[in-house]
């Protein structure tokens, strides 16, 4: 009763707050970061240091006033911001933070569970999550908006498929989908997976960047080019539930990134002995710290890249990336093969 | 008992969404409609114990087969609703009562035909050298089945280049 | 109350005849095409329950099969649409009567 019910609702709580808290807080990291990229301070009036910028940013999209175009669709202009939310979050449902633990008596996973189906999982939840994007578009019935997410959709199915592929090569290294098994696979091989398969994660890394419309691939939702994309007629808490998405998507990017490339929750160098004194900071600190530099370099790019125009974009996830996935994914198994 | 709720709650749903499927007037509502149905199946199959499966028809069927109906809706805009007016060649309720009546046939031989005994000529499958829902299904695709999955692949890329030649302005 | 694949076979021919309703009573060709989908998932529904009830994969491996097809099918007929309305500006099934025009 309680292992089946209490823990995993406890665990989904920790899970969820922390996610949403760590997402408003992410607008306040990238604030200060591309501050410090063009020598400035970023917001430093509110708080010490500005650590309370992003609670005046939330009070004030909640008290907005809360438009709806005229003719627009109304339960389709609600719902695609939830259903951009949504699958940002039902996500961390197989991440893996760490391995078991001893808490309070009990054996604890640091999971909130492990299906062996788990990196599928994964990838079919993404794709819902253009609905979001096109619903948005579409609902509010004027024209800027419904381009940009006719464009902004075929970015990202486009990208989907690169990153697909390069998943697949992971999944042929380690020899299982469940997320689990996979850092278990990095653990038993002594090796990061990043370091057997660079190929796959440099393409995991712009197709990322893409598929969370990130810089240099922000074109849909750019406000020089699209008079805002297709988040245009959206305001107060509405547009704040688009952008919590689209930093939710990058806290996801960086944790699957994590965990199928950089060891998880695995310290550096996991079977040299001589390192176990890095075995101080637990297993889900070593999970947080990895992600955290992957957000830090997702920053660093949008502050350093200009912008992709949208044939280029297209031009290299079709041409570029997904012969180069592909090739990787024969290489592997080729590799795979002879090895064996 | 925890299943027979889940199955009759999917099953309810599932149909549900179907009939508002067929009957909206509004296409982007009935694109929507198909896509929570396309999620409930997937349920279906999760409580079928088919895992594999139902991140396959989340992932392909709602995630990519019904983007790509989404955005036809959207380029097809039209003005003028296609059932604006009544088409009196058209037999509606005909086709409605002949519709029924199929479904009530296929019912009773679904519950009546269940009294006929298996044929003997069924043997249990041979056990599969792996282990797990994904790796049979792939044992199957690559051992067994291996010319189909070729064609299949075949199909899929004359499919893609049909779809780019029509889809083009200029051949 | 045991759920046996008989249940499973009601669901899915309830399923496929609103998929087939669908295909004879609508006019608009997206919803056609979206009706056939209907259609192949209640195919699919009866084979993957009789997959789980009979213990073998087999059911599964076809039912992939059945999604790569309509994925195909999808692909092409949408292409097919769109010629057509690039030419004749309509998606009524009724007005597509002609083979030149």
């Amino acid at each position: 009763m309680v292992d089946t019910f209490v823990i995993p609702l406890v665990k989904i709580i920790i899970v969820l707050n922390a996610t949403l808290v760590g997402v408003t807080y992410m607008v306040l990291l990238e604030r200060k970061v591309i501050a410090w990229a063009q020598s400035r301070l970023g917001p430093m009036r509110v708080g010490p240091y500005g650590i309370l910028q992003p609670v005046a940013d939330a009070v004030k999209l909640m008290i907005k006033e809360d438009i709806t175009p005229v003719r627009a669709d109304r339960w389709v202009f609600t719902a695609a911001p939830i259903i951009a939310m949504v699958p940002a979050l039902i996500v961390y449902a197989v991440i893996p933070f760490g391995p078991e633990v001893n808490l309070f008596g009990r054996q604890v996973t640091l999971y909130i569970t492990d299906i062996n189906v788990g990196l599928l999982y994964i990838v079919s939840v993404a794709s819902i999550g253009v609905y979001g994007l096109i619903l948005a578009g579409y609902a509010s019935n004027s024209k800027y908006p419904l381009l940009a997410s006719l464009r902004a959709s075929a970015q990202l199915i486009s990208y989907e498929v690169a990153v697909t592929l390069t998943l697949v090569s992971v999944i042929l290294v380690a020899g299982s989908l469940s997320m689990v098994s996979i850092v278990r696979a990095q653990e038993s091989a002594g090796v990061w997976f990043a370091f057997v398969q660079p190929v796959a994660f440099v393409i995991f890394f712009i197709g990322g960047l893409a598929e969370t419309n990130r810089a240099p691939f922000d074109l849909p939702e750019a406000e020089q080019e699209l008079t805002g994309g297709f988040h245009t007629e959206y305001s107060g808490m509405r547009f704040a539930l688009f952008f919590l998405a689209e930093y939710a998507n990058m806290i996801v990017v960086s944790s699957v990134a994590t965990t199928l490339f950089l060891g998880g929750w695995l310290r550096p160098f996991p079977n040299v002995a001589a390192l176990s004194f890095l075995g101080i900071i637990p297993s889900w600190g070593w999970f947080l710290i990895k992600s955290f530099v992957f957000l830090y370099v997702f920053i660093w790019v949008r502050a350093t890249l200009p912008r992709y125009r949208y044939d280029q974009l297209m031009r290299l996830g079709w041409k570029v990336l997904i012969p180069l996935a592909i090739l990787n994914l024969l290489v592997t198994g080729l590799v795979k093969v002879l090895m064996a | 008992m925890g299943y027979a709720i889940t199955f009759y709650t999917l099953a309810a749903l599932i149909l549900g969404f179907a009939i508002l499927v067929v009957t909206t007037k509004d296409t982007v509502h009935s694109v929507l409609y198909l896509v929570l149905d396309f999620l409930f199946v997937a349920a279906l199959y999760a409580l079928l114990s088919a895992p594999f499966l139902a991140v396959i028809q989340i992932l392909v069927y709602a995630g990519g087969i019904v983007v790509l109906y989404l955005f036809v809706v959207m380029l097809v805009n039209l003005k003028r609703p296609p059932e604006a007016h009544r088409d009196p060649a058209r037999r509606t309720k005909l086709g409605f009562g002949l519709a029924v009546a199929v479904l009530a046939e296929l019912g009773a031989i679904a519950l009546f035909g269940s009294n006929i005994p298996a044929p003997a000529g069924i043997v249990p499958a041979a056990p599969l050298p792996v282990s797990g829902n994904t790796e049979e299904v792939g044992w199957l695709l690559y051992t067994s089945y291996l010319i189909p999955f070729e064609i299949a692949s075949m199909l899929l890329l004359v499919a893609m280049i049909g779809a780019i030649l029509l889809a083009k302005r200029d051949l | 109350m045991i759920i046996t694949p008989t249940h499973y076979m009601l669901l899915s021919a309830a399923l496929f005849i609103i998929g087939v309703i669908g295909v004879l009573v609508r006019r608009n060709i997206i919803i056609i095409f979206m009706s056939i989908e209907l259609i192949l998932n209640a195919v699919n529904i009866n084979l993957v329950a009789y997959s789980n009830q009979l213990q073998n994969a087999i059911g599964q491996v076809f039912a992939v099969f059945v999604i790569a097809v309509a994925a195909a099918e999808a692909a092409v007929g949408l292409g097919i649409i769109l010629a057509f309305y690039r030419n004749k500006e309509t998606i009524n099934i009724d007005e597509m009567n002609v083979m030149r025009w």
